[in-house]
């Protein structure tokens, strides 16, 4: 492996690399993240974003209470949003624990959502705590059930108690196991790394580390996808493309709950990334209740008039 | 002491328990009869009277579920509040209405008195319009009222203070959570009742109060799918047939009320029948 020839694989080359990069200017970058958030994106430029957020989001169900029928009907969502109006985009990928892929990629297919990916949260998913062999197999087993997707935690504690290699190796180890067969992204949870300098130097490392992806929280833990945290992720990508000419896509997760919120989103990535990052395959959201706002959000530009949950699913 | 600088009120919108700003930032001016310069209360937009719907949406099965003696206790306290800050409140009404001191105490006295009427009704309504229907078989056939879900009101000009408590309270005595637009003329009263319900355990979200003009504000609300009625008593009679138009697409109840009484309460519940096997 390369890594990008950032780093040997060795540790004194990773803290070499880590060590090279520039902190992060908190006050600075919740300046900047609160200025962005506040453009105001109308008509049809709206309806744009709308639509293409639709296609970024991975429709998510993480309880411990999924069942094989609230996962397909989840999968039917995912296909057809809005079944009243073929208009409207699929979404990006379904995102479900291991043992509901199978049940998931089936359905998918049946229904003509062959496009339409399966995301699986990997690697003792969503705390990190467990042998490196469990998280391996985790792994596997999720791509034979047809994962196309792996998103894998990263251990918080080996990564604040100063351990990068071992996350570093983590990660190597789970790349190789996705191979050329499922995307990896890397989820860090942000809320639990407590600095923007620690969210900088994680994405580094996942990036060097063969991440296809970086994403912000498992959304168990608050706070998540905040503005500011998605900022520095951005730039860190944007400055890894200057490095490496590779583009590392970008997925928030977790407290994106409404339209608003999602086109706050879409602008920071056109202001940081780039517009090159405005698609699906660099940028995702991980939503469960997004989706619905969204969608009422649409009607009310088609109609003229607000929208009602009531006709929208109830997840 | 003197030359102390004048604290005066900031009137705002009273939307899921709290007083924010209009989304728009705008106000309007409020003069009193003679055309003196009053205050400045908000110009409500149609994204507030979004953010109060969903606000109202959200607090309606809280609402609903509560007993009916919870929202009888909770109606009375209203009364009392309103009651302990009578002064105020006549104060507001001379200033803005040109009206007697006596003529805005009664209104205020009305006011309470009204509150503590609604009160009893909230756990007796159901006996008044419920049934016992009689069927042809071993079955128990009821009929019960029940909540509609969010209604949207539009207040009188006048009285303001009296207008807008029997905007509130019969929707909300049935269960349902309310949005209405205040007095336009006179929306003073309107803004210091948010506060009297902002003390009185009455649980966010299940009354919306904004201040605006009737012409922005109605269509929208006639329009919103997620508005289940509309008491449309402060409207002029020419407008009630456009609004009754676009009310149509989710079939909203819209109606039109003189008075208070019993009906108006019904007016906004929908009556559901149970079919109970007889044990033998």
């Amino acid at each position: 492996m390369s890594f990008y020839g950032l780093v040997d694989g060795t540790e004194a080359s990773l803290k070499k690399y880590l060590g090279s990069l520039s902190g992060v200017d908190q006050v600075g970058a919740d300046a900047r993240a609160a200025m962005l958030s506040t453009r105001s994106i109308k008509t049809t430029s709206k309806r744009w974003a709308i639509d293409t957020a639709i296609t970024m989001v991975d429709l998510t169900t993480l309880e411990g209470a999924d069942t094989p029928g609230k996962v397909k009907a989840l999968c039917t969502k995912a296909v057809r949003p809005d079944p009243t109006d073929p208009s409207v985009p699929s979404v990006g990928a379904v995102c479900v624990y291991n043992d509901m892929v199978e049940i998931a990629r089936t359905h998918l297919d049946l229904i003509g959502g062959q496009h339409v990916g399966v995301a699986a949260v990997s690697t003792a998913f969503p705390s990190g705590r467990a042998s490196m062999a469990v998280k391996i197999q985790d792994t596997k087993d999720a791509i034979e059930a047809g994962a196309s997707e792996i998103d894998m935690v990263i251990d918080r504690g080996a990564f604040l108690s100063g351990q990068y290699i071992e996350v570093f190796d983590e990660i190597v180890k789970i790349r190789e196991v996705c191979g050329s067969k499922a995307h990896l992204k890397v989820i860090f949870e942000t809320g639990e790394l407590v600095t923007y300098d620690n969210v900088r130097k994680a994405s580094f490392l996942a990036m060097a580390a063969g991440a296809d992806f970086i994403k912000t929280s498992t959304g168990k833990v608050a706070p998540a996808a905040t503005a500011s945290v998605v900022l520095v992720m951005l730039e860190a990508v944007r400055d890894f493309y200057a490095m490496t000419q590779v583009r590392i896509g970008v997925k928030p997760a977790g407290g994106i709950r409404n339209t608003k919120d999602a086109i706050k989103q879409l602008v920071l990535v056109n202001e940081t990334a780039g517009p090159e990052w405005l698609k699906p395959s660099l940028f995702r959201i991980g939503a469960s209740a997004l989706l619905n706002d969204l969608l009422m959000q649409r009607m009310k530009i088609d109609d003229g008039y607000y929208a009602s949950p009531q006709y929208v699913t109830i997840d | 002491m003197s030359n102390r600088i004048d604290v005066k009120k900031t009137y705002k919108l009273f939307i899921n328990g709290a007083f924010p700003r209009t989304e728009s930032g705008r106000t309007y001016e409020v003069k009193n009869a003679k055309g003196v310069f009053i205050a400045n209360p908000c110009l409500a937009s149609r994204k507030d009277l979004k953010d109060a719907v969903v606000a109202a949406r959200a607090a309606q099965h809280g609402w609903n579920k509560a007993t009916t003696y919870n929202k009888g206790q909770i109606l009375y306290r209203l009364a009392e509040m309103l009651e302990g800050r009578r002064a105020q409140f006549v104060d507001e009404i001379v200033t803005v209405t040109g009206v007697s001191k006596a003529k805005a105490e009664k209104e205020v006295t009305d006011s309470v008195d009204r509150l503590v009427w609604y009160a009893g009704w909230t756990d007796k309504i159901s006996s008044l319009s419920g049934a016992l229907n009689p069927v042809a078989g071993p079955y128990y056939n009821f009929t019960i009222p029940e909540s509609m879900g969010v209604i949207a009101a539009i207040a009188p000009e006048t009285p303001s203070l009296l207008g807008l408590i029997d905007s509130i309270a019969p929707i909300i005595v049935g269960g349902n959570t309310v949005v209405v637009l205040a007095s336009t003329k006179a929306p003073l009263s309107a803004m210091s009742f948010a506060e009297v319900i902002a003390t009185s355990d009455v649980p966010a979200g299940v009354i919306n109060i904004l201040t605006g003009k009737k012409d922005e504000i109605t269509p929208w609300m006639a329009s919103h799918m997620d508005i289940d009625g509309l008491d449309i008593s402060g409207l002029g009679a020419k407008k009630h047939s456009d609004v009754k138009t676009s009310g149509s697409e989710n079939l909203k109840r819209i109606y039109s009320f003189k008075s208070a009484d019993p009906g108006r309460i019904l007016a906004f519940m929908e009556n559901k029948t149970v079919w109970h096997p007889i044990g033998l």
